[in-house]
């Protein structure tokens, strides 16, 4: 088991012929996802490296049955690009993009109101679940199929917090991008939800940053319903405020949103949060043991 | 982005949020022109930059006549304003805003944000304008209304009415206040802000609803489609190195310490910093080379590094995904050659090709410290640069 998306998972590229979705499609075919076609408006009816391409989401979706979509669409288009994943009723839309203006993603948040799909991102690195699907940017190979979930606001941090368990032999369940923006399609606490749900997670890391209060919200959350043991690490422990520390969502505003503050409320609610971001492994492995959990985690040699 | 008062001041002009008159002057002579051409009893004279705090710093003077005007602009032009947004090092006044005197009679606070929680744009007011709303929000959080605006119909009249009302507007001046929000609301959206606040606005003797102040922000996202805002950018204000990052396309922020950090990714990027302060090194800046980085871009972020005079040594940490560790590699080694690298420079390779790329590192013939781990990295470069 997993969350969000497994072996079964059916899904389209949109902006496959441009020259990341291009890549990343092949990565990802390469890996083993069920890649059933892509769109690329204009280009219907072609084919690139053996998949069907199509013009619109809704013939995509008529011809393969798609359950799920990426976005590699650059920044002007995406917020158009996730709305017609959206009304093409897709379980899941994945949107990899970095740089889509914050109001076309509030319109797009208004917009999905009331509709079936998740969003997750953007600018996100995906979401994978390892040896069954990978849609993203991320590198397969350090992921490892167990039953940590892995939940992040960043990309490589998310690599590295992967790469530390799975050197530890210490598998994922899933591991899922979230995005470094203000305004995204899924939160901390949906994804916690899932992975609380899923039989197969017995433990997460969850790896925050600097700015807004999504971290607070979630350890709040955590301390009312979390079942499983769940650790943390908050990035821009020494981030100057007002900057926005690269991603558009990672700025300390008006003295709210610090790595401290995060923290605090973390540990209050019992997560154990990660001095170092070179610790994150070792406080798992430390929380697994103190729940009986370790031996159940160890998945391969290393 | 951030713009200078005077040019937010002139966006609202255009959206006839009301607004005092006032012209901009980059020396005495055009200053005492400006209040000439204004030709009101009372002028002020306002230096503009980049930050909060300007009156206390002495950077805001009432003139009573232009020899006044004169005496001023001479004091706050060229003068260092030190104030709590600027830093200790203060910042350089180069423009003025010349602008005439009002009779004010209250002042308010109204801003405009993005409410992370509800994703979606709130309108937040409150009746104790001139002081930081952060202070407001903390002292008396009972002050501060907030409309949460629906994107589909934008903020509506009963909206701007309910907060004008909350914050004690005098019901004569209502109608003019909700001109007044509604505008400020139209800029928001059209323009593609982050940050609209308008403190103090004030009501004056003359029964008039307007702007005293004006900050605006904007999303650097929405940049490519607001050719007009791109204008007002003023290079004088930002720093050089981040002005140079910018060109190519680098996420780099200036910071006080000595070890110059090389990251791909936001949050590693800023997590590297913070292991380095857990060794008790000092980051010289924080920077992310991006997914798409070219050995030149590299090149280019190296560059950048050395060019602060602070740096001591230098972390190269790497986290390849779609970034490829050989890539980077071949980065390190050309810009090292480039600009003839004296300092320790310690780098940490891992992900997609890291065998290819320490092999890189190794033939280099280069003086390279390579480290196992993060951790390693960091404790390697801060016990090389003591």
């Amino acid at each position: 088991m997993s969350i969000l998306i497994n072996k079964d998972t059916k899904v389209i590229v949109q902006g496959i012929t441009g020259a990341t979705g291009l890549f990343h499609t092949q990565q990802a075919i390469e890996y083993g996802t069920n890649i059933v076609g892509g769109v690329t408006p204009g280009k219907g009816g072609t084919e690139i490296e053996g998949i069907p391409v199509f013009n619109t989401v809704e013939d995509a979706v008529k011809a393969t049955g798609a359950n799920a979509s990426v976005v590699y669409v650059p920044p002007p288009f995406a917020a158009d690009a996730i709305m017609e994943a959206v009304d093409s009723e897709l379980d899941l839309v994945i949107c990899i993009t970095e740089g889509i203006p914050v109001l076309d993603m509030v319109k797009v948040k208004r917009y999905m109101e009331g509709k079936k799909t998740r969003l997750v991102g953007p600018n996100c690195p995906g979401v994978i679940t390892p040896d069954e699907c990978k849609i993203g940017i991320m590198p397969g190979y350090i992921h490892k199929k167990g039953h940590v979930g892995v939940v992040s606001r960043s990309g490589t941090l998310t690599y590295e917090a992967v790469h530390q368990l799975s050197t530890r032999g210490i598998g994922q369940s899933t591991a899922v991008g979230i995005g470094g923006d203000p305004v995204n399609g899924t939160n901390f606490i949906d994804v916690l939800k899932e992975f609380n749900e899923d039989e197969d997670t017995y433990a997460v890391i969850m790896i925050g940053e600097i700015g807004g209060t999504a971290e607070e919200e979630a350890a709040e959350w955590i301390k009312a319903n979390m079942t499983k043991p769940v650790v943390g690490f908050i990035g821009g422990q020494t981030a100057p405020p007002g900057k926005r520390m690269g991603h558009a969502g990672a700025i300390i505003s008006g003295g709210k949103g610090t790595a401290a503050e995060k923290i605090k409320t973390l540990e209050s609610c019992g997560v154990k949060v990660a001095e170092t971001p070179a610790v994150m492994g070792e406080t798992l492995v430390a929380s697994l043991k103190e729940n009986n959990l370790l031996e159940k985690c160890i998945t391969h040699k290393v | 982005m951030n713009i200078h008062e005077y040019q937010g001041k002139e966006i609202l002009r255009k959206y006839g949020v009301s607004v005092p008159n006032g012209k901009v002057a980059f020396t005495v002579d055009e200053a005492v022109e400006a209040a000439k051409e204004l030709g009101s009893s009372v002028n002020v004279v306002k230096a503009q930059i980049h930050a909060g705090g300007r009156g206390k710093a002495g950077g805001v003077k009432v003139a009573k006549n232009l020899e006044e005007v004169r005496t001023y602009a001479s004091e706050i032009l060229g003068k260092t304003l030190v104030t709590h947004q600027t830093g200790p090092e203060g910042k350089e006044v180069k423009r003025l805003l010349i602008e005439e005197g009002c009779d004010i009679k209250k002042e308010y606070y109204i801003g405009l944000v993005l409410d992370r929680a509800t994703s979606r744009i709130v309108m937040m007011a409150s009746e104790e304008g001139g002081t930081e709303i952060e202070e407001v929000a903390e002292q008396t959080p009972e002050k501060i209304f907030k409309e949460i605006v629906d994107p589909v119909v934008g903020l509506q009249g009963f909206q701007a009415r309910r907060l004008a009302f909350n914050i004690n507007i005098p019901k004569e001046l209502v109608g003019q206040a909700v001109k007044f929000m509604m505008g400020l609301y139209t800029v928001f959206v059209d323009k593609d802000c982050s940050i609209a606040e308008i403190n103090p606005l004030v009501t004056t003797g003359d029964g008039r609803v307007m702007a005293l102040d004006a900050k605006f922000n904007f999303d650097s996202n929405a940049l490519y489609r607001q050719k007009d805002i791109i204008e007002f950018r003023d290079l004088d204000e930002e720093d050089q190195k981040e002005i140079e990052a910018s060109k190519y396309d680098l996420s780099y922020i200036s910071l006080d310490g000595n070890i110059g950090c090389m990251v791909n990714g936001a949050g590693l990027a800023m997590s590297t910093m913070d292991i380095i302060k857990h060794y008790s090194g000092d980051p010289a800046n924080f920077l992310d080379v991006g997914g798409g980085a070219t050995a030149e871009k590299v090149t280019e972020a190296f560059k950048i590094i050395l060019s602060d005079e602070n740096v001591k040594g230098i972390f190269v940490n790497i986290f390849g995904g779609i970034m490829k560790c050989d890539i980077i590699a071949e980065g390190v080694v050309e810009a090292t050659k480039q600009v003839g690298l004296s300092l320790p420079l310690v780098v940490r390779l891992e992900g997609t090709n890291v065998e290819l790329g320490k092999k890189i590192l190794d033939e280099s013939g280069l003086n390279i410290t390579s480290a196992d781990s993060m951790a390693d990295g960091a404790e390697k470069i801060v016990s090389l640069v003591k």
